[in-house]
């Protein structure tokens, strides 16, 4: 007899279950002074928190899928590298206070606007025209990464000191200042893409095969692939507008639920990735926050777990 | 009917299907012959829509595979299969069955499955996974998954690799009943010149990016037209009624 893994969906109800008790906990433990006060301003981190896990959970998974490589993330596209020249071009030209000055809602939409912009134009400019075109795309999406992060170090020795320390600030994603507008809009911008991304469930278990076999089963592949890539663009560009760039997160996760789920079936890999993303960001959150009253940026701790999870599977071979 | 007009494939400046024209008929079997890197496995992706021609016009049916996505049509096994997803052998065959389902599998799509991992001899091994299969039992279960498919054309590249004495003829002999039987136009390069004549009702040799000889297997089977295929001295004898080619 072989000792057969848990059920997928005895994972996907236990995880359930654990992200349920650390929304539970992040919503109570620790509640003092007034109610009414505390307990909103509880809630908008944690659909922050929920969102974010959310797209990199579901925008990591996806990029893998049509990559067929388990150790990228979306990152490699160099989406985070240019918010942060962005961000670093803003305070650069007009001082550190500018964020401060301008709507947040427009600094979001074009943030967001510009990521996806650059994905798009990458896209069409590569990956239409190309014979290898998901590498090329990928290379060019790594030199452009490596680009944009030159130059945004170049502006940053030529920026203020004291204004660089508010910069740094923006390069680590943060979930204690989230506007609530902003957060309606994405959630909004990620129920989209969700539901674009829920007719297609099927079609993702098809390109997890690779293309010549997506092929042979009908799928039109570039066509298909990028539209995928968009919608990762598009959940990687508003997650990254609303708290900063999440980078190793989604390796992660991603890693987490193949491991936990022995599925190739994306209706539950989904899923439980998007369960994990809950569990490390929530309980995390409740962890640093409430257990050992640090106040810190949780992501700095969550990219540094990921980033050792990135070394093991490196060390373990698991390149394909 | 597959009807390959003015082929060409170039890579940069290398040509490695040349100007190939041929006409092959509906049903039986037609084998590609030829050395490595004679451009068989080229051809097929190029008739299998999985790499697009520098030059001329691939038609099944009558319709261009380059414009018309047909995967209830035709269905081609590769020479190379890897497959990052963890999936056993019944995940994996029940893929077969996505042109027509897309992914909602009906009852009768369960059926074609059971059939195709019958006809494999793969009903111990359905649960299990594919990496932990022998090479040899792993391609069987890509062949199940084209056989599930169920298209009337059926490109097979090399499905013999991996496999030892016993499932090779099992292979060729399913083949053939996928012929007979099912009615099937089965194209399928073969690395072993007698199991070509053995089996297939056509042959058809390539060199070096071109088509050299074709024809039934005994205009093949001679020691002039192997000769030419394969650029080297080749003896042919005759048992009973059967050819066998000695190269050695
Ligand atoms: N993607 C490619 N890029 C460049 N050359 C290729 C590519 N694919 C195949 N070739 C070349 O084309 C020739 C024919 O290959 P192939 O069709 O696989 O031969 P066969 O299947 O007959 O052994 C070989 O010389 C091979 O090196
Ligand atoms: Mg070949």
């Amino acid at each position: 007899m072989r000792v057969r893994a848990p059920s997928p969906r005895a994972v996907l109800i236990l995880l359930g279950l654990l992200a349920l008790a650390a929304a539970a906990g992040f919503m109570t433990i620790g509640l003092t002074g007034r109610l009414d006060f505390v307990l909103p301003l509880r809630a908008t981190k944690l659909a922050a928190l929920l969102l974010v896990g959310y797209a990199v959970a579901v925008s990591t998974v996806l990029f893998q899928t049509v990559s067929g490589n388990r150790i990228l993330t979306p990152s490699i596209m160099g989406l985070d590298a240019l918010y942060v020249l962005i961000q670093t071009v803003v305070v650069f030209l007009f001082g550190a206070a500018a964020f401060g000055a301008v709507d947040a809602r427009l600094v979001f939409l074009v943030e967001a606007a510009s990521m996806i912009g650059f994905a798009a134009v990458l896209y069409r400019w590569l990956f239409l025209g190309a014979r290898h075109g998901l590498h090329l795309l990928l290379l060019a999406g790594v030199i452009f990464g490596v680009f944009f992060r030159s130059l945004s170090n170049l502006l940053q020795r030529m920026i203020d000191p004291t204004e660089f320390v508010v910069l740094q600030d923006r390069f680590f994603a943060s979930f204690n200042t989230i506007d609530r507008d902003l957060l309606g809009l994405t959630a909004v911008i990620v129920l989209l893409v969700s539901v674009a991304g829920w007719r297609m469930r099927h079609v993702f278990d098809v390109l997890a095969l690779g293309r010549d076999a997506a092929i042979s089963l009908g799928v039109p592949h570039r066509a298909t692939v990028t539209r995928v890539l968009l919608m990762v663009t598009v959940l990687v560009s508003v997650s990254t507008a609303l708290v900063g760039p999440v980078t190793f997160l989604g390796l992660l996760v991603s890693n987490l639920a193949y491991q936990l789920v022995r599925s190739h079936r994306h209706v539950l890999i989904l899923p439980a990735a998007v369960l994990i993303a809950w569990i490390c960001l929530v309980g995390g959150q409740v962890a640093l926050e409430r257990a050992f009253g640090f106040d810190t940026a949780l992501s700095i701790v969550i990219e540094f777990a990921g980033g050792i999870v990135f070394i093991l599977l490196l060390l373990r071979g698991g390149l394909r | 009917m597959i009807e390959i007009s003015g082929v060409s494939k170039r890579y940069d400046e290398t040509v490695v299907v040349d100007d190939v024209s041929i006409t092959l008929p509906r049903a039986g079997i037609t084998a590609v012959v030829g050395p490595n890197g004679a451009g068989k496995s080229t051809l097929l992706t190029m008739i299998g829509r999985l790499v697009s021609a520098s030059a001329g016009r691939i038609a099944v049916d009558g319709l261009d595979v380059a414009t018309t996505p047909g995967a209830r049509r035709l269905s081609i096994l590769r020479q190379d299969n890897h497959i990052v997803s963890r999936l056993t052998v019944r995940d994996l065959v029940a893929f077969g069955r996505y042109p027509s389902s897309k992914g909602r599998l009906t009852r009768d799509d369960a059926a074609h499955i059971e059939r195709a991992l019958a006809y494999l001899g793969l009903e111990a091994l359905a649960e299990r996974f594919l990496d932990e299969l022998s090479g040899g039992q792993r391609q069987r279960a890509h062949v199940a998954t084209v056989l599930c498919q169920d298209t009337d054309y059926v490109l097979l590249d090399e499905p013999l690799n991996n496999l030892d004495m016993k499932h090779a003829r099992d292979m060729m002999r399913l083949v053939r009943r996928m012929a007979d039987e099912l009615g099937k136009t089965i194209v399928i390069v073969l690395h072993d010149i007698n199991v070509a004549a053995t089996y297939a009702d056509r042959i058809v040799a390539m060199r070096d990016g071109r088509i050299v000889r074709s024809g039934p297997p005994e205009a093949i089977m001679t020691s002039q037209a192997l000769a030419a295929i394969y650029d080297m001295e080749i003896e042919v004898a005759r048992i009973g009624d059967r050819m066998l080619a000695i190269p050695y």
